[in-house]
């Protein structure tokens, strides 16, 4: 039929050849591929900084895994990222430990350094903010999670300091 | 028999790179694992439970006798999976087991997998441990390079794979149904029990999943025996485990001592007791998820049922101490924020009484709550209770909660009358 009108919706993405690699070298861990399908998304989310429809979709595809499941998964897991993150996310730590050394006012001091709450992006795409779990360093509490590294025994002065480090590093 | 006094962190130097394989065998590594190998699965089962070693993740259960509940080979695949998922707030041991001995491990896992005849083993490691992952990528690779992991161990019969998987977060997939569901790639709910994980878990295979900790004891007691781990404990018990202090104490920190040591020798000797101008109100004696504890406890051993007596659990016997300039009420209210964030939404009491009862330690901490909200909050530990859940999350969200509220009463009214006195958060 010539008058269907096109479908808005997104598609799926070609995967690229490294995304598939590291997808295939994965199947070898697990017996099906409902166990691959969050890993895929790991792999993506590592080469693209987020999971998008259109990957989401990709990975289902390849996969051969219902897109609204894998969307639940998706969702559900704090570390896989439905929306574009900055080139650095600093995933802070706001559990008990941390909290009874004052992290509240480090959140305070961050945010208004930054100009971003919770779940924000600055607008010049270098840093987002996120809450994480207790990081399981409560005897260097405050802590904080930048990529590979741990902040500990935060201050102000120590957050400014991080702060411009990773600006400089861009 | 002669064996070392800190097995769990003999190795550990920390600032020092963790040992290679040959540095590990050296300092008596993988000796489990060729004595395993020449014994019977069983009698390894056996000594395991003889040595009354306990899960360290929390629960405390016999893991010689967890072992036992796995049914007999009947050739399909068998699964050992270790939870390194730490993640109970204010726990941090399985962090420098994995960082800086990464090879202990590893022996325990293949010691273990010999045990109950496990084809493949998976790590299952908080996604957040980078420097872990790294330590146990090397270390895995490693014992395959040495044909420690692989097929044919050692020229045995025995083969096994050994997989790190990083999980994707959530605090829930501590609970070992709800990690063998994210382990298969989906939504980290729990799951009905009976049946347990040992008939059917992963891919209804049979499947043990044990803590870190618990895993690194086990080389220990197949290269030592079993009389060698009952010397190690105090008061009555068997082994070491690690415990540690946060809070505004003067040494906070995490060490490995013998099982049965009390709190006041970790709190006083090893950590120093309280910096300078603090006194301690109460301590949580083992994660956000265990009851309050005073300090009329502290000469408690820390052993399960001892605490369990005093109204609280051990937990993972790692203590956050509550200091007297620190609002208990905000501390039980960051605790609450922490459950309901981390609720996985799939029964009532703990999708909608979690929120709900942050919502109202809310109230009060900001000067806004009312004497019916106590009455509320009460209510709400028991519909949280055990039995009324499909987990132990939200009964555990209940403890430091009715705990609370029973220790510093004065102090949830003084806040309905007066708001926050503290300057201190």
């Amino acid at each position: 039929m010539s008058n269907i009108i096109a479908s808005t919706a997104p598609k799926a993405r070609a995967l690229t050849p490294e995304e598939i690699h590291e997808i295939e070298h994965e199947k070898t861990h697990y017996p099906y591929a409902q166990a691959v399908g969050l890993e895929a998304l790991k792999i993506v989310q590592k080469y693209q900084g987020w999971v998008s429809d259109e990957s989401l979709l990709a990975v289902a595809e390849y996969l051969d895994l219902a897109p609204d499941e894998l969307e639940g998964v998706a969702t559900f897991f704090n570390m896989i990222f439905r929306r574009p993150v900055g080139r650095h996310v600093i995933q802070f730590c706001d559990s008990v430990a941390c909290w009874m050394l004052g992290c509240d006012s480090l959140k305070g001091h961050i945010t208004s350094t930054l100009g971003i709450e919770y779940g924000e992006t600055t607008a010049d795409n270098m840093f987002t903010l996120i809450p994480v779990p207790c990081l399981g360093d409560c005897d260097k509490a405050p802590v904080l999670q930048v990529g590979d590294v741990v902040y500990r025994n935060l201050t102000p002065e120590k957050i400014d300091q991080i702060i411009a480090d990773l600006r400089a590093q861009a | 028999m002669n064996g070392p006094k800190l097995p769990l962190t003999k190795n550990i130097e920390i600032g020092r790179a963790p040992f290679t394989l040959a540095q590990y065998q050296a300092a008596g590594g993988y000796v489990s694992v060729t004595k395993a190998l020449a014994m019977e699965p069983k009698a390894v089962r056996e000594q395991v439970k003889d040595s009354g070693l306990g899960g360290r993740g929390g629960a405390g259960f016999n893991t010689g006798l967890k072992w036992s509940f796995v049914p007999e080979p009947d050739g399909g695949p068998r699964y050992l999976v270790v939870n390194g998922d730490e993640m109970e707030p204010g726990t941090f041991k399985d962090r420098l087991l994995m960082e800086y001995d990464p090879h202990l491990l590893v022996e325990g896992v293949i010691t273990s997998s010999i045990a109950i005849q496990a084809s493949q083993a998976y790590i299952f490691l908080r996604g957040e441990y980078k420097a872990a992952e790294k330590a146990l990528q090397q270390a895995i690779k490693e014992a395959y390079e040495a044909g420690f992991l692989g097929k044919n161990i050692q020229g045995s019969n025995f083969s096994l794979d050994l997989c790190l998987h990083t999980s994707a977060g959530r605090y829930i997939c501590g609970e070992e149904t709800a990690l063998i569901n994210a382990l298969e790639g989906k939504r980290a709910n729990p799951r009905f029990k009976p049946p347990f994980p040992q008939v059917s878990g992963l891919w209804g295979r049979p499947t043990v999943v044990n803590n870190v900790e618990t895993i690194c004891n086990v080389p220990g007691i197949i290269s030592y025996g079993v009389e060698w781990f009952k010397s190690l404990g105090i008061n009555g018990q068997t082994g070491t485990r690690i415990s540690g202090v946060s809070g505004r104490v003067k040494n906070p920190g995490c060490w490995e001592m013998p099982v049965g040591t009390t709190f006041r020798t970790l709190f006083e000797d090893f950590a120093g007791g309280m910096l300078d101008g603090y006194e301690m109100k109460a301590f949580l004696p083992g994660g956000g998820s265990t009851d309050f504890l005073l300090p009329e406890h502290l000469d408690l051993p820390m052993i399960p049922g001892d605490v369990a007596k005093a109204g609280s659990r051990l937990g993972t016997s790692l203590i956050m101490v509550l200091d007297d300039k620190t609002c208990p009420i905000g501390c039980i209210e960051n605790l609450m924020k922490f459950f309901a964030h981390e609720s996985c939404g799939w029964c009532t009491p703990c999708r909608d009484g979690l929120p709900w009862t942050e919502h109202m330690m809310h109230k009060l901490e900001t000067g806004t709550g009312s004497m019916e909200d106590i009455e509320r909050l009460e209510e709400m530990t028991r519909y949280m209770a055990p039995g009324n859940t499909f987990c132990a999350l939200a009964p555990g969200a209940a403890e430091p909660l009715q705990s609370g509220l029973k220790h510093f009463r004065d102090e949830f009214i003084e806040h309905v009358q007066h708001g926050c006195k503290y300057k201190q958060h």
